[in-house]
């Protein structure tokens, strides 16, 4: 293996690919090899590092400087300066305020605990060698050379991994319903249809460490009994689609996908499969659905996947990042894994605050730190110096919070983070207007199966329209919580039973505002636009 | 099977393993209301009406799909359940048109019957209602704003048919139930038999009814309208004036339909005597001479349909024979016309039917054999029941007559003919005395009788072991017929298909609702009918004897081939799409009082 001096990590993320990634990482080549000097520095195209702002990002290792707001005009001056001088480039350093998920000595996270997120913005994820290097693919062996599938199922068991998608079912649980589940064929798929709005998560993880995911799939292959493995990528993530088959490939051409995987005797290969865009295809079902060529919507529970799924058999449905767990668990045991979190949410969680926030990107957690602490301490605050107002729990589907619980800490046993997405809200927004947005998004995605969300979300979105017009009334608010309640509890699926869970735990706290809507005709911050109002008083 | 114990209401159930809440709970005679549920199909837990609290559950389930576990407990009507259950039926309404009272549903409408049930005085969202485009390219006519969405037909198409015609498109709110792409009825592969109207909850399909053309014809002095009636609809008309399932009410209904002012009320049971001769003697004619075989008998006009889309290669198997309807309206405008020396163009031949592709059947270019169109109308059992309440005829109470002549006569066998079963044992009790020259001791063939979805026996006759086998329902025929492919009936003489489920009994015109009690009680009729007659064999038939010596000749004569048999036509399995408009969702404001908003 050729030695490298320094390595270069150019984020090629689909919004940096957009704003010209792909140049200046041939711009850096050109510039290097023009200088002699290809045979010391190595170009690497990662996945998205989160650093917003003009332009495409880099890393420059050993250093681990992130440069943000890079241009080709640029490539030149930090050539000279920094790889052959070794003065960093000051003016494009990343400050406090252009984030990056890259762990840097300019910016301590010290509440971040990365396990999932190790590898990402640090390898190449292209390079199955730099993940062996960084310790992957060791976790495959220690648990298909000397482990029992029922000891893993047992470990995992232990470890009181739950599902990183949003409904933490115990993975350890599933696995073993599976196991036992009557059935020859059996199936491993692993959920990457990301549509809850605020989560990149699993993006950074598909496109920044995909052989992370793989070697999670084939343990838990190996462990339920199955020898075929499905990641269902969303439709829009092309980039990460891109690069799960890249690695799938090399994973398949070392012998750690395939017949045989090291000489065990196990076999078990991957596909990739894509979604085309419903939200709905998240649902472990409706994906299942999707993945046989059907229309995408939930199936009648029970059966569950694991003893009804794929095409009829037994199948394991987990999310990316509840892949990526499994390798540190088999590599360190149970009793480390469970040594991090709180008492019920053990592990760390990659949280993904966005929205009103200065720093948005992906921290990873352990389980209980506040939500003040990731909030103000990690993405920095509220953006230009305004009062928060209100976080969406994990996406619209979860519930609303506002300043009373930043002291809350973010596991099960108190406020539960969802599937990581924060979205964040300044005191500028209307409630109104974030609930009508919410319900568009709902009506927008409901499949039209059931009566409680098909019709629900549709009035739901009407009503709402209405107040932000002035239009509404002060009786609509009764009928609307009434509306929510019966949509959760007689939806059939996840989707129709959480779409109106925001409108529900705001009514609480804004209330006030949205009488205001109703009674007064007066939208406080000035979004919303009123326009039945104007329209009568002419 | 295992048994296992669980509280409804607080009432102890003890129910089977695998079984439903609402299984269980209608076994204990506990009511829950239920919309997407219907008996014959398999439960889809959509409409959420029979949603039910399950204690330990995070959410209501739904009764007709949740299974039961031991020690379940299960409430049907707590405050929860009532106000979901409430708002369900309410948002449906939302959705829906109030136009109840010109409904062809009107008080026999399951979303109607709910609405009253719960006492729902107002509909409290007042925004966009559905409105789309009616579909009446085919027999069976379409009105999307009635559909709930249930997803009835689309699982009868599916399931019961495997024809598949119906399908949702589109997505949340704008999701609609369409013919294939998003095409009329009439462009896609349809088999017209009305089996999705037969478990529609509303309004939203029925069939095209030509009760105002015939009304006319009858008030047309220079017209001569004559009416035969199908051998199951003697079994089920008598439920359209509210009398049990079961009830034969044959000479009644002659009688209403001579109050109607048909000139002739005549019967297809005595053509279908005349197809068991012709019929019976092809299939003779086939075995002596080495044709192909086994063959497959012709009367069901859906069925017919469902074989030219699907197993176009297969269709040499099938009996050239017409259905008895054809049959009798080729010999209406004939053999009748000749002896009652009428004008054939002055003739109106109407034929009252369990069917609704017995509407596209006399359509067909083939069947205008007489020079004219053979059969002019056809009326389901529903409407010509509607016929009849039009014109203040109180069914029940009125006395009995018989059917006229010439084509009033028939026998026991034909009328069998309504039932699953009943072509293939009218069949074999001609071809027994036929062959043999002597006649079968016990008529009754109950290897052929009964509701399984495909039933076979073997028959001596003579030194010859015939065998035969029966299906019901096209998702059966379907196995049948890849049977056939694969060799398995290779040595099988005669297979006899029905469409619809129970056969014509379970037809696509039959009185509303529908469900395998119904169409046993419909069967049982005929059976007993059968069991009425004097004669019981079609080749005893005094008149088809008759018809034979004056005008025929013999069964498959050169007469018989020009107006009783028939070819078919190999059908493309394209979806034609003849308008772009029609696909596309329209839906405008009911009430724009309120003004909606949408980005």
């Amino acid at each position: 293996m050729a030695f490298y001096r320094a390595h270069i990590l150019v984020d090629a993320g689909p919004s940096a690919v957009q704003k010209g990634a792909m140049a200046l990482k041939a711009a850096l080549i050109d510039e290097i090899k023009k200088r002699g000097l290809d045979k010391e520095i190595k170009v690497i195209e990662t996945g998205d590092l989160g650093v917003p702002g003009g332009g495409p990002a880099l890393v420059i290792y050993p250093e681990g400087i992130t440069y943000a707001g890079v241009t080709t005009a640029d490539v030149p001056e930090i050539v000279e300066e920094h790889l052959i001088k070794g003065r960093q480039v000051k003016r494009l350093v990343y400050t406090e305020t252009t984030p990056s998920i890259v762990e840097t000595p300019d910016r301590a996270r010290s509440k971040e605990m990365r396990i999932i997120l190790k590898n990402v913005g640090v390898i190449d994820p292209t390079s199955i060698e730099e993940y062996i290097a960084a310790g992957g693919y060791e976790a495959l062996g220690k648990a298909l050379k000397t482990m029992k599938p029922e000891e893993i199922i047992a470990e995992v068991k232990a470890s009181q991994l739950k599902g990183r998608g949003g409904a933490a079912f115990p993975t350890g649980l599933k696995w073993e319903f599976t196991a036992k589940a009557a059935g020859q064929e059996k199936a491993v798929v692993c959920n990457a249809d990301e549509g809850e709005p605020g989560n990149f998560k699993d993006r950074i993880l598909l496109e920044g460490d995909p052989h992370q995911i793989i070697e999670g799939m084939v343990i838990a292959g190996y462990a339920v009994g199955a020898h075929d493995g499905f990641i269902y990528i969303r439709g829009e993530y092309r980039q990460a689609a891109a690069c799960m088959e890249r690695a799938i490939g090399v994973a398949r051409e070392m012998g750690l996908l395939g017949k045989n995987i090291l000489d065990t005797g196990f076999d078990f290969d991957i596909q990739v499969f894509r979604g085309a865009g419903a939200y709905i295809c998240g649902e472990e079902t409706a994906l299942l659905e999707s993945m046989e060529g059907k229309r995408g919507q939930s199936r009648m529970k029970p059966p569950f996947p694991p003893t009804y799924g794929l095409t009829g058999s037994p199948t394991v449905v987990n999310n990316v990042e509840t892949f990526c767990n499994v390798p540190h668990i088999i590599n360190n045991g149970a009793e480390w894994y469970t040594g991090i979190g709180t008492s019920q949410s053990k592990g760390t969680k990659i949280l993904t605050p966005c929205g009103d926030v200065l720093l948005p990107g992906a921290y990873e957690v352990p389980f209980g730190v506040t939500l003040r602490e990731v909030l103000f301490n990690m993405a920095g605050g509220i953006k230009s110096g305004r009062q928060l107002k209100a976080v969406m729990m994990g996406g619209p589907s979860g519930a609303v919070v506002g300043q009373e619980s930043l002291d809350r800490r973010l596991c099960a046993e108190d406020l539960q983070p969802g599937a990581g997405a924060l979205i964040v809200v300044d005191e500028d927004k209307c409630m109104v207007d974030i609930m009508h947005n919410i319900a568009q998004f709902f009506y927008h995605e409901c499949c039209g199966q059931c009566v409680p969300c098909r019709e629900g979300t549709k009035r739901m979105l009407e009503i709402l329209g209405w107040w932000t017009a002035g239009a509404g009334s002060e009786s609509d608010i009764k009928m609307l919580e009434q509306l929510a309640n019966t949509m959760a509890l007689s939806s059939r699926c996840g989707l129709g039973q959480f779409a109106g869970v925001a409108f529900k735990t705001s009514l609480p706290l804004f209330e006030e505002e949205y009488r205001a809507h109703l009674k007064d005709k007066v939208c406080p911050t000035g979004v919303c636009p009123m326009d039945r109002v104007l329209e009568e008083v002419k | 099977m295992a048994k296992v114990n669980i509280k409804i209401d607080g009432q102890d159930v003890i129910c089977d393993a695998g079984s439903t809440i609402l299984e269980a709970a209608q076994s204990a005679g506990i009511y829950i209301p239920t919309l997407c549920y219907h008996s014959d199909l398999i439960p889809d837990g959509v409409c959420r009406v029979c949603s039910v609290e399950v204690k330990g559950q995070r959410t209501l389930c739904a009764a007709c799909c949740f299974p039961v576990s031991d020690g379940m407990e299960v409430m049907t009507h707590t405050p929860k359940v009532r106000e979901a259950r409430r708002m369900i039926v309410e948002l449906m309404l939302a959705n829906h048109p109030g136009e109840c009272l010109t409904c062809s549903k009107n008080q026999k409408c399951e979303l109607q019957k709910f609405a009253k049930e719960l006492g729902i005085s107002d509909i409290r969202f007042k925004g966009e209602r559905r409105q789309y485009d009616i579909d009446a390219s085919s027999p069976i006519i379409r009105d999307p704003d009635k559909c709930i969405l249930c997803g009835r037909c689309v699982r009868t198409c599916d399931d019961i048919q495997s024809v598949g015609a119906l399908h949702p498109a589109y997505r949340g709110w704008e999701t609609l139930v369409v013919p294939g792409l998003g095409g009329e009825l009439a462009d896609v592969v349809c088999v017209n038999c009305g089996q999705c109207i037969n478990r529609c909850p509303t309004g939203a399909l029925k069939a095209k009814d030509p009760a105002p053309e015939i009304w006319e014809a009858i008030y047309d002095p220079t017209k001569h309208v004559i009416v035969q009636t199908a051998p199951a609809v003697r079994a089920s008309i008598g439920e359209e004036f509210g009398l049990p399932p079961g009830t034969r009410v044959t000479k009644k209904m002659v009688t209403a339909l001579k109050m109607l002012g048909f000139d002739r009320v005549m019967d297809t049971d005595f053509t279908a005597d005349l197809t068991i001769m012709e019929e019976g003697s092809e299939l003779i004619k086939r075995i002596k001479e080495g044709g192909v075989l086994p063959q497959i008998t012709s009367c069901s006009p859906g069925w017919i349909k469902f074989i030219e889309y699907y197993y176009p290669e297969l269709l040499p198997h099938v009996s050239t024979c017409k259905s008895p309807q054809q049959m009798f309206g080729a010999l209406a405008k004939t053999y009748y016309a000749q002896k009652m020396n009428i004008d054939p163009k002055n003739i109106v031949s109407v034929s009252i039917m369990p069917c609704t592709a017995k509407k596209f059947e006399c359509e067909r270019p083939e069947m205008y054999s007489s020079g004219y169109k053979d059969v002019d109308y056809v009326l389901t059992t529903r409407e010509a029941a509607g016929m009849m309440k039009e014109a203040g005829i109180d069914l029940p109470n009125l006395r009995e007559s018989e059917y006229d002549d010439p084509f009033g006569m028939s026998t026991g066998a034909a009328v069998i003919f309504g039932n699953t079963g009943g072509v293939m044992e009218a069949a074999l009790r001609t071809a027994y005395a036929l062959i043999t020259g002597r006649e079968l001791e016990k008529v009754e063939i109950e290897d052929v009788r009964g509701m399984e979805g495909v039933r076979e026996t073997t028959i001596q006759i003579g030194d010859l072991p015939v065998k035969a086998a029966v299906a019901h329902g096209l998702a059966n025929a379907r196995q049948v017929l890849e049977g056939i492919k694969s060799g398995r009936f290779a040595d099988y003489a005669f297979i006899e298909i029905m469409c619809c489920p129970g056969g014509c009994i379970g037809g696509g015109g039959q009185p509303q609702p529908t469900n395998e009690e119904i169409r046993k009680a419909r069967a049982r009729a005929i059976y007993e009918e059968d069991e009425s007659m004097t004669i019981r064999k079609s080749h005893e038939n005094p008149a088809v004897q008759k018809l034979y010596e004056e005008f025929l000749g013999h069964p498959l004569s050169h007469k018989s081939h020009e107006l009783l048999h028939t070819h078919y036509t190999p059908r493309e399995r394209r979806t034609i799409r003849r308008s772009e408009e029609t696909s596309k969702p329209k839906t405008t404001k009911a009430d724009s009082s309120k003004k909606v908003k949408v980005d």
